[in-house]
């Protein structure tokens, strides 16, 4: 049963990666989907220029609104935010992210020494917040063209899912665009290679360093409607959450970190149960009692 | 009772969200988030 729900996130991950990204033609042809569901957002970072996206990167979307010419900020995406932020908070990174879900499957490969932490964790968890406000925000807003608009930066210059989802198989697919490569390619594919090859030895580097996602949905987690709980008579603080926590989570201490991807390894780890959520499930609650 | 009491901060975010929503819709945000997901973004692939 522990195997079993070990691998349910996975599938999940899985199916909604399949679900959210079905457009098979576009990966064939080298085009990406043009139907009505783009105007809706996706709840990860899945690049809307990905050939087989279905629906709209929020961070993308975001950037889009704040760098067009009538509007410098967006009622719509930070609506999406705060509303898959108060349901779900970082669940949404743990379940429903394509670029989690590469990552974490990079870290299943073996490995003779996986990292709990890079060094500088303390310093280098909150560069995630420097990129949103900088990357996503301030530079699109700040830094403008000739005829006064922005850029999207973060996906310009960081975006390591575009790299991976919307630039190598548009690129691969579509001759006229592997005419244009140049340098800033580049530095996109070193920036994923990176992640990837980092992604082996430490769990999740790209979520936990440097995703804006990630820094907005944690910022929900002490709120949410999915949220932990401590019942403080059943814990020992015997420390078995933090040691199944691949993000080196003291769960007893934060249960709600804006770290915690709800991956749910501390809850099945906990030998006395004392991890549960604020709002349990009906059916569960009934059983219980 | 508890549950609204409980989840108070998640229900008034929840209720902004649907405002926000809804004047994004009015303001025709969402025609701005489709046109630049129906074409292939340039920026995002790392073509400039």
């Amino acid at each position: 049963m522990g195997k079993l729900r070990e691998h349910i996130r996975t599938w999940v991950q899985l199916l909604f990666a399949a679900l959210t990204n079905g457009y098979a033609a576009g990966f064939a042809n080298g085009t990406i989907y043009k139907g009505a569901s783009k105007l809706v957002c996706v709840p990860g970072l899945n690049c809307y220029s990905c050939p087989g996206a279905l629906g709209s990167c929020p961070i993308g979307s975001f950037q889009a609104v704040i760098t067009s010419r009538t509007n410098k900020f967006t009622f719509y995406v930070i609506g999406f935010l705060l509303l898959f932020g108060a349901l779900f908070g970082r669940l949404v990174c743990g379940w429903l992210c394509p670029f989690g879900l590469v990552q974490d499957l990079l870290h299943k490969i073996p490995f003779p020494k996986k990292l709990r932490r890079l060094p500088g964790d303390r310093v280098l968890k909150y560069l995630k917040y420097i990129i949103l406000i900088g990357f996503v925000i301030v530079l699109p807003l700040t830094v403008l063209d000739i005829v006064g608009q922005g850029q999207p930066w973060f996906c310009k210059y960081i975006c390591p899912s575009g790299t991976l989802f919307a630039g190598i198989p548009l690129i691969a697919s579509n001759p006229p665009l592997r005419a244009a490569l140049g340098w800033l390619f580049t530095w996109k594919m070193a920036i994923l290679v990176v992640l990837l090859v980092l992604s082996v030895a430490v769990y999740r580097p790209f979520c936990r360093y440097l995703c804006p996602l990630g820094a907005i949905y944690g910022l929900f987690n002490p709120i949410a409607l999915y949220r932990f709980r401590i019942d403080a008579e059943k814990c020992t603080q015997c420390g078995a959450c933090r040691h199944a926590c691949k993000l080196d989570i003291s769960v007893w201490e934060t249960p709600n970190s804006a770290e915690c991807i709800r991956c749910g390894d501390c809850r099945r780890a906990c030998p006395r149960g004392a991890i549960d959520t604020v709002n349990p499930c009906p059916v569960k609650r009934k059983k219980d009692a | 009772m508890s549950f609204l009491r409980r989840n108070r901060a998640a229900f008034i975010t929840l209720a902004v969200a649907i405002l926000f929503l809804a004047q994004g819709v009015l303001r025709e945000e969402t025609q701005i988030v489709f046109r630049k997901a129906v074409n292939i973004c340039m920026e995002c692939i790392g073509l400039g």
